[in-house]
This record gives structure tokens, sequence and C-alpha cells, in this order.
């Protein structure tokens, strides 16, 4: 199939950027979107053109490296599927497709598609752990779990830190991901201890990494990869109210 | 760059010039998004509850006149003599113009904030994935303000009113929804639409604000926002149909 | 035999105490010197990688006091490739009471291995891997639970106990999210110093020590040297040597290949595990290849075509044409033969010209009796998610046809020669996880990559390196000692050299060739001839990299394929070693098939009399011959035995 791509193209941080299009012939429908991408690339290449710059690792939906707002959906057009897992087969031959960065104040575009998501480092930083020094862990078999709890503690801790939510979010606000980790922790009984100072430190981080804030439009649950629901913020904003009653008594 | 490979589209570029790829440093801590949206949530409901209770009143009309102006006028006796006259109805009036403000001002930051979290613009604008209802909150919000100080000004201090008798609201309402002052009534129609579009979002986000966190829980807190918003607006608008139509004059 | 290398003196591993196998770790933590914590602070180390092994190291050292600088070519340490590793991890807890112990655990990991780990290593391994389980849980990794609220076990890679813990298809993932989550602690504590997007060019090895990396912003390309003193390799393996693999795209060998060039012995480079259940190619676009779980050979039957080039469609050949070669060669285990097995014998029947799919590589996996006998709802409920990753992959639905799978390089039990320390051969560079060779043999047993990892990080590594460190500070090198300039110098005159080039090939068209290559004649089955060839085609073609290679931008930005060029001259330098290791290993053992050391029926003969070592080759130039240097490897607990699975 051939198809047009309007890329976006930004040579640097201090480069305004603009979208440029690129015509690509002879794309095998089997192909996923990055493969097509490739493809583009190796051409540009050889026209003595810089090749589009994307972040990409895994390439099989799980580190959460892949970052493309396609036709102005995060991660493209199919529900769940990051953009690694996005195949041509989902486009149509003569098809024109934007791409673009994930664009948040928080995310700064490093170069074309290629953005900073260090913020989410912060944000864990600031809070998205138990603190378990090596050595110093009990028998796994002390504290039971109930089924549901893990089993809910899984599914928040699915999240692959891709920022699709964000890039998604009329505001910006990195609040499903915080949500994610703040619920898996808070689920488990080991995070008890931490639970209070965890979600009042996490969402300072968020707020001061230049997030917006949530407006419950839950646009980043359905382009979330992992479909993390939206009902964690409602966990976070519980865990929240329960921390600040406690944090002044 | 050539052979004609590619073509450079001048496209609708936000022209702002990205932030350079650093975290951006914050000396001063910023006020918690989720606090500002509990604010926006508690205010909301008081809010809501108020309008509530206005909806009930208005809907004396259909008793006629006698009982529509007897229920006003009663509304500058509650709570006497334990008050002189009036007085409740001015503690209400400061308790509501705190809450619009306290609601106003959450609003303005976080809008601001989210606005400022997004400083270049999707080229290909995002079509909505989560709910318009949620999408439109803050320029609704701006229609219902404009209104209610209109609605003030018109059947409260009558100043904008064409009968104006502070003694006679029956009399005032009647000749607000004339016919031939259709425009006044379309105002009134479009600003309970918005109301209803706000409510129909604002429920359901205040709810998970204050810490809904369930499925069934969302299923429940949406179903219930879109009842009570057809209910405001149906409630609302019966009485300027119910003067249209000459089922009260 | 020695037009390709020389022959050394044999190695030992003299860390490792003697005695009783069960008491050797305890004996060895014993003898370990100690550093005061007062002066860990004064005592910096490097580590290089941030997966399950980096990642757990960087937190405990850091934990522990030291002074940690991290280093990972992501863009954050979340990203390392051990957050794909689906299945589970190992531990010899006997939470089933079905008869498991460290001892058990320990005896298949080496027989599992094919014989060719080290005793010691893989029994301090299984006796860590209970400690990896508390350690994990206390982080908060949700594993799978039962419903009385403790943990759920299952059994895996075809091992008779349940030992292997589990978080669904997501094992690996949840265990990296508590390592670096520790790490991210660590890092807030102001701990470790992080350093993402950055990439290790060079090891900086002053007075026989390793003291230190020069690495490579890769944002900025900016070069910096950076002192320590120790240095932790943790970067992982080396399967994109074959260009298609199931590893990330990133995943490369420079950091080890730059420790090896630098005086560290590489061992069994030639041991690769190829997976048989991965999605086939799609088409020359390919980029990389996706592993399905093993648990699918548990209701799939596996066949081809009786007759090559038969070209109807799966569903119009009807029984009597169809060949169910598992189950007819090996009708004892059938669809479940261990893994090596399972991946020659697809490609023995694609090499008969019955293979399907595009390109005729790929078999058959099967349903459709599964389903009549099961019913499509059991099907789904054991297979749905794969099912689901297959279908948005191919575009085919598993429930209507079969599923074409075809083996793929998954892992490589090679790497750094360590010794009971972990430390290599230059005093100083410690080697974890899969970037080291030494517990897992010949082959890896399902479930054990994780726990190598986590045990080396958390466990074993914070004792081995505190005993080389209670002999530090070592004497500060200032960053114009000349060996810190010299390597400094390389890494900055090689860059320039790719981007001066301006040839006319890309890095990938080279990359993708090498694979070929590789795939062909060092992949599932090797033969003297074609070993032979493989190492001229190449030479050859690494000349024409360095006479044809076209790397467009500068090196003063982001420039992935100035990052990838020279990853890809890295590996053929590796490549032509792991075909020397393969050429001079005349058995067949685990991932290594030699075709002349076969039994008559076909199957993989060991030579343990002559080729039980590890090979640990030395550098000595990029156009000498390398030196193999043989460490004998003594089985006093577990005797070789031959696998069969007639």
């Amino acid at each position: 199939m051939d198809i047009q791509v309007r890329v976006w193209r930004q040579t640097d941080s201090s480069d305004k950027g603009r979208m440029v299009t690129y015509d690509v012939k002879d794309i095998s429908p089997d192909a996923s979107f990055l493969e097509m991408l490739d493809v583009l690339n190796e051409k540009l290449i050889l026209d003595g053109d810089d090749p589009v710059a994307f972040d990409h690792d895994c390439r099989e939906g799980i580190c959460g490296a892949c970052s493309m707002v396609i036709d102005g959906v995060a991660h493209g057009p199919e529900r769940a599927t990051t953009t690694c897992q996005l195949h041509m087969r989902h486009f149509k031959n003569g098809d024109v497709i934007d791409v673009e960065p994930w664009r948040a104040a928080a995310f700064p575009v490093i170069k074309d598609l290629v953005v900073d998501r260090s913020a989410f480092d912060r944000i864990i930083q600031a809070g998205g752990y138990i603190t378990a020094p090596t050595g110093a862990a009990p028998e796994a078999h002390s504290t039971p779990v109930p089924k549901k709890d893990a089993d809910l503690a899984f599914e928040a801790a699915t999240c692959i830190g891709c920022g699709a939510c964000v890039a998604a979010c009329p505001n910006g606000s990195a609040m499903l991901f915080t949500a994610a980790k703040v619920a898996h922790l808070g689920l488990v009984p080991q995070g008890q201890p931490e639970r209070d100072t965890r979600v009042l430190d996490m969402l300072q981080a968020q707020d001061d990494a230049g997030f917006g804030g949530c407006t419950n439009a839950g646009e980043c649950t359905t382009v979330c990869p992992k479909g993390i629901p939206l009902t964690l913020i409602g966990r976070l904003n519980s865990d929240y109210r329960k921390a600040l009653r406690n944090s002044n008594s | 760059m050539g052979q004609g490979l590619h073509t450079v589209i001048p496209v609708a570029v936000d022209t702002k010039v990205p932030q350079a790829a650093v975290a951006p440093s914050r000396s001063k801590k910023r006020t918690s998004s989720v606090l500002l949206k509990i604010i926006m949530a508690v205010t909301g409901i008081m809010l809501i509850l108020f309008l509530y209770l206005h909806m009930i009143g208005n809907l004396k009309i259909f008793f006629g006149e006698e009982a529509f102006d007897h229920y006003a006028h009663w509304l500058r006796t509650i709570a006497t003599p334990l008050l002189p006259k009036t007085w409740f109805l001015w503690i209400q009036r400061g308790g509501l113009t705190v809450a619009v403000i306290a609601h106003i001002a959450s609003a303005v930051i976080l809008a601001r904030r989210a606005s400022a979290a997004r400083p270049v613009k999707y080229v290909h604008r995002p079509k909505v994935q989560g709910s318009y209802a949620a999408r439109t909150m803050r320029w609704g919000g701006v229609i219902v303000l404009l209104f209610v100080i209109f609605h003030i000004l018109d059947l409260t201090t009558g100043t904008l009113n064409p009968v104006g008798d502070k003694a006679h609201p029956y009399a005032n309402v009647v000749a607000d929804f004339a016919l031939d002052r259709w425009y006044v009534t379309l105002f009134y129609t479009l600003a309970i639409v918005a109301v209803g579009f706000h409510l129909r979002h604002g429920i359901f986000s205040a709810v998970r604000t204050l810490g809904q966190q369930t499925a069934r829980g969302e299923r429940i807190a949406r179903a219930s926002a879109l009842v009570l918003s057809v209910v405001l607006v149906v409630g609302y608008l019966s009485v300027p149909f119910a003067v249209m139509t000459g089922l009260v004059d | 035999m020695t037009d390709f290398w020389n022959d050394g003196d044999p190695i030992a591993d003299t860390a490792a105490p003697d005695g009783p196998i069960e008491t050797r770790w305890e004996r060895r933590k014993f003898s370990a010197k100690l550093v005061n914590p007062a002066n860990r602070r004064k005592l910096t180390v490097i580590v290089v990688g941030t997966g399950l092994a980096g990642g757990s190291a960087a937190a405990t050292l850091a934990e522990a006091g030291y002074h940690v600088k991290s280093y990972c070519y992501q863009d954050s340490p979340r990203r390392a490739h051990s957050i794909a590793a689906q299945g589970g991890i190992n531990a010899a807890k006997n939470y089933r009471n079905d008869g498991d112990s460290i001892y058990r655990l320990f005896y298949d990991t080496v027989k599992g291995g094919d014989f060719r780990a080290r005793e010691s290593n893989v029994y301090r391994l299984a006796s860590v891997s209970v400690n990896i389980i508390d350690q994990c849980v206390a982080q908060g990794v949700p594993f799978a639970r039962e419903y009385g609220g403790l943990l759920d076990n299952r059994s895996f890679g075809g091992t008779q106990v349940s030992r292997t813990f589990y978080a669904r298809g997501q094992t690996g993932q949840q265990l990296l999210l508590g390592a670096y989550q520790a790490v991210e602690r660590q890092v807030g504590l102001g701990n470790i110093e992080m350093n993402t997007r950055h990439e290790m060019l060079e090891l900086i090895v002053v007075d026989g020590k390793a003291r230190g990396i020069v690495v490579r912003d890769m944002v900025t390309g900016e070069i910096t040297t950076e002192m320590a003193d120790a240095v932790v390799l943790a970067s992982g393996g080396y399967g994109n040597v074959f260009f298609l693999s199931t590893n990330a795209k990133g995943c490369n060998v420079t950091a080890s290949w730059r420790a090896h060039r630098k005086g560290a012995l590489f061992a069994n480079p030639c041991y690769t595990q190829i997976h048989p259940t991965c999605i086939p190619e799609s088409g020359t676009h390919q980029s990389k290849l996706t592993l399905m779980s093993e648990s699918l050979r548990n209701d799939g039957r596996v066949w081809v075509p009786l007759a090559a080039g038969d070209s109807r469609k799966p569903g119009d050949i009807p029984e009597e044409d169809r060949d169910y070669y598992l189950e007819r060669i090996y009708p004892a285990f059938g669809n479940l033969v261990p893994r090596d097995i399972a991946s020659r014998a697809a490609k023995n029947v694609c090499d008969e010209g019955r293979g399907v799919g595009p390109g005729g590589l790929g078999v058959y996996l099967d349903f459709a009796d599964a389903i009549a006998r099961l019913g499509q709802k059991a099907v789904e409920a054991k297979y749905g998610n794969l099912f689901e990753m297959y279908q948005r992959i191919t575009g085919e639905d598993p429930y209507k046809t079969p599923m074409r799978i075809y083996p793929a390089v998954h892992y490589t039990m090679g790497g750094l020669w360590v010794d009971y320390d972990l430390q290599s051969t230059i005093p100083g560079l410690f080697v974890v996880g899969e970037a080291n060779f030494s517990d897992h043999g010949a082959n890896r047993l399902g479930a054990s990559a994780l726990m190598q990892g986590l045990g080396d990080g958390y466990f074993v590594l914070p004792t081995t390196l505190g005993n080389y460190l209670a002999s530090g500070p070592y004497e500060k090198i200032s960053e114009d000692h000349e060996e810190v300039v010299a390597a400094r110098t390389a890494v900055e005159e090689r860059l320039n050299k790719f981007l001066s080039i301006d040839g006319d090939r890309t890095v990938d068209s080279f990359h993708r060739e090498l694979g070929h290559i590789m795939w062909e004649y060092c992949g599932m089955e090797r033969t003297e001839e074609g070993l032979t060839k493989a190492i001229g085609l190449i030479r050859a073609l690494k000349d024409e990299f360095w006479q044809r290679v076209k790397v467009p931008g500068t090196g003063e930005q982001l420039n992935q394929n100035l990052e990838k060029a020279g990853r890809v001259a890295d590996f053929f330098e590796l490549g032509e070693l792991m075909c020397i290791d393969a050429l001079h290993r005349r058995e067949s053992c685990g991932g290594h098939f030699r075709a002349e050391s076969q039994t008559p029926d076909g199957e993989a003969l060991r030579h343990d009399d002559e080729f039980a070592y590890a090979a640990a080759w030395e550098y000595f130039g990029a156009d000498q011959k390398p030196t193999l240097h043989k460490e004998q490897l003594e089985f006093e607990y577990v005797h070789p035995s031959t696998r069969s699975y007639k």
C-alpha cells in the first residue's frame, strides 16, 4: 500500500518545529507502524535527509518507549494498543496520516517525535515505592494478601509509563499515571505504612512538574494501552483526602 | 532536503517556542490540584442544592399568582423571629457568593494550569473520546455565570425587567417570558441547557473527586448525574414555556 | 584447527570456596572483607544497565551507603528489557509440598544447562532464590495469589515441581518495576546519580583495574569520562547480533564488548537460546520477533503439510496429508519437548520445504482439536490474551485458522567470564545478569533468567563487591590521566569515523545482513563448513561496513543511527567470535547443536570427556586470532547424563 505521513519535525528543543509530508510506498499491510517509519527512514538516509527520530525499544507493547500521537489519538486508532503493536492493515491505501509527539510542558520535545518523560521518574522518586531495603524482608508468606486485592493491585501495576494518558488529557494531567501507582502500592498490606505520605508527595511532585489537574474527562483511560481504569483516580482522591485529614490530626 | 520527496506544508501551529528540554524548576510549591478540585466539588454540590430548592420554588408558579407571590415573600421571612427579616436571605446570598467565587477561582487556576501544561497544541485536533459534557465545562461555566448576572439584574433587583415590581414577582416572570421578548427566553433556555451539561459532568466529577472509586459507583454516579441534570433542565424550562404557551399568564 | 584461534593456558575460578556445596556461599560471605559503613560514602560504583540485575544492584549498593552512578540508554530505567519477560521466576520455596528444595532447583538447573554450568554458582543461585521472593513481596510486587491470600505457583518449562512465581504474563515487568522503584527511591535520596539516555562506549582500565567508563549523552552528544572505584556491567545479552530476535531493538553488546577488548575474557559466546514459539517473519520490513508463551504447546498441536510445496490453505489439507512431526518423532513428550528440540525440529521441516506462511519459515500450531475437545470458551479462558496478541500482530484469527510459529533467538547464555565473586578477569569489573556467563551453562531453563538477574543484584554482588571495595578507596584518577584521555580519544575517533565514511548503505542494511549470516550458520544447527564460511562472510561484510556505511547527521545531537552504527560494529566482532567458539566446540550441547555430533537417530551428542569446560576467549586485536582459555568444570554433585525425550 502507498500512504503519506505528515510527521512533526523538530531538530532540537530550541527549534519551533513543523509538519513535513513524506510519501511512503509499497508498505506491507503486515508491517507495524514503526516498521513503516523504519522503511521511511532507510529511504531518507539514502536520500541524504535526516531520518525521523522516535522512541521505541521492545516493540512488543510492554516497555512503554513508543510515543506517537497518530491522527490526533495517542498510540493511534486501535484501542488498548501501543504504537509498536499498531499495524498498517488498519490504514487504507492513500491515507494521509498525521504523526506528532506527546504534547505537554512536562514532556518537552527532544527531537522530532522524541520527548523527555523524566517527569514520570520524578513522580515515582517522590513516593512511588515501598521502603524495603534488601535483606530486611520477612518471609513472603507471613502476610497473606486477599486475592481480590492482589489482582486489583496487579491491574493497577500494569501501567507501562508511556505517557499516553498525559498526551490525551485535555489538561495535560498525569493523574492516571500517579493514581495507578498509588493504587498498586495502596492495595497491598506492605504499602500501608507509607500510604499517606506517598499520595501527598507524589501529587506534589506531579503538580510541581507542570502537569495539569484532572477534570475526570476520561480521555486518558480510552487511550491507555493497558486499560488502566478511571476509577483509580477516585481512589487516589479518596486517599488524598484521608491523608490530608491524618496529617492534620 | 529535496528530490521532491516531501513538501513542507504550512499548518496552524501554535507559534510559541516549546520549552527547553529540561525539567521545569519551580521554587514555589504548587497548591495541590486535587485540593482545588475538592473545593470545586464541595462548592459545586452546595450550588446544586441551591438550584434544586430554587427550582421547587419556581414550580409554585403552577399553583397560581397568589401562591407564587406568597412563596416569594416568605423567602424574606425565613428564620424570623429568630433573625430579623431578610437576614437569612442575606446570609444565604453571602454563602452562595463565597461558593461561586471559590468555585470559579479554583476553576480559573486549574484552567490556567491546564493551558500551561500544553503550550504547543496538536496540529491534528484530537477528536473527543471522553464525554462531550466534560469538554464543555469551562465555556459552559462562563455562559452560566453571565446568565446568573443577567438573572439577578432581571428578577432579583428588577433592573432589567419590563415590570420590575418587587412586590409582584409573578407579574415580573410573566412579563419576562412574553412572546415578544423571545430573546430572553432563548438566553434563559440556552443557559439552563448549559447548566444541564455542566451538571451532567459536574455531578459525576464531584463524586469522583470526593473519592468514588468503584465501577458500579461510577455507573450510578453517571446515571444520577444524567437524571438530576435532566430533571433540573425540565423543571426550570417548564416555567418560561408555560408562560409562552399561555399556560401561565 | 588453529586457523582461527590460539590455545592458551587454562583458567580457574579461584574465588569459590571448596568443601560442601551447601555451605560454600556462607563461607564466602564470612571470608569476604567488610567495608566500614562510614567509609562507603567515599566509594563510588558505576552500574551500567538498569534491568533486573543492574537495577537491583544499584538500589542495594545505594542502600548500603555506597555512592552509585547508574547509566542506561533508555529514557527511563524502567524500560530495560527485563520488563518484557513473561513467564515467571523460580524459587525453591516448596510452598506446594511437592518435594522441591534448594538442592532440587540446583540439580534441575545444572542438568537443564546440559552440564556446562559451574556447580558452585548454580547452588548459590538456588539458595538465594527464596530470598528473592521475600524481597519482591516486601516491595509490593503483585504476584498471583490464591484465594487464601498465599502466593500461587505453577509448573513451568517442563519441571515436575511447581516452583514458578508469576504475575500473570508480565512477571518481568512487575519484578523490574519493584527494582526500579527501589532505584528511584535512592535517586530521590541522592544516593544514586541516574543518567538516562547515556550509553557506555568504553571501559577505562588504569593499572590493570577497571576505574571508569566513557559515556555519550545521547541527547547532546557530549562525551564524558566517569570515574569510580569499581564498575558493574549489567548490560544484558547480545541476541541482537542476529538482527531479528525477541530482544528490544536497543539491546546490544557494546558495554561487554568494550570490556572484552580491554582484557575481560568472554565465555561461551556461541551458547544461544532459540525459543520455538515466536510469531514468524511477515516480510522484509520485519524489525523484531515476538515471543508467545510456551504454554501454548500444552494444547496446540504442531504440524506441517506432509508434502513439500503444498500451498493449500491449512483448513483444506486433510488429516492424512498432515505431519504432526513432534508427536511422530517424540511420542513420549510429543508437542512438549524442550525448547531446543522443538526449535530444531521446526527448522528441519522447513529446510525440507514443508514450512508454511511467507517465505516458508513457519509451522502450524493448531488449536482445532483443543477447541473441539474443550470448547472455544475454555481455550479462550486459558489463552485469550495470547490469541489476541497473535491476532493483533498477524491479522489472523487463531480460533479459525492455525497459528503460524517459528523459532527465534531469545536469550544468550554466554557472556563475560566471571569468577564466583562475579568479577571478570579485569579486577574491579563485575558483571551481573545476562551479561555474564555463569549460571545457565549451555541452555537456560524457563523462569531462571529473572532469578539470576535479581539474585546477582540483590544478594550476591553487594557482598562480593564489598570485598573488593574493602581494599579501597582506590587512588583518585584525574581526567588527564593518559589512560583516561586515550579511552576518551578512542571513542571520539570512532564516532568521527562512522560519521565521515558517508557511504551508500545504511547501518540497518548491514545489521540485517549480519543477522542473516548468523542465523543461517550459527543458529539452530551449526557445521564446521558453515561456520568457516560464516567467518569469511562476516569479515568481508565488516570490511564493507567500514567502507560503505552511511551515518547521517552529526555527533552533537540525538542521532539514533550513530548509536546503531557503534553497536553493529561491535556485533561484527562478536559474531565472528561466536562462530569461532561454535566451530571449536565439536559437540552438541544445550543451545549449541553441531551437525557433526549427533546420535544415529539425529539427537544431540555431548562429549563430556573433551568439552566439559567453559570456553573463555581472550581478545588480541580486531585482526588477531583470539586465545582460548579453558575453565574445566567439575561435577561433584550432579553427574552428567544424557537427556532423552523419545
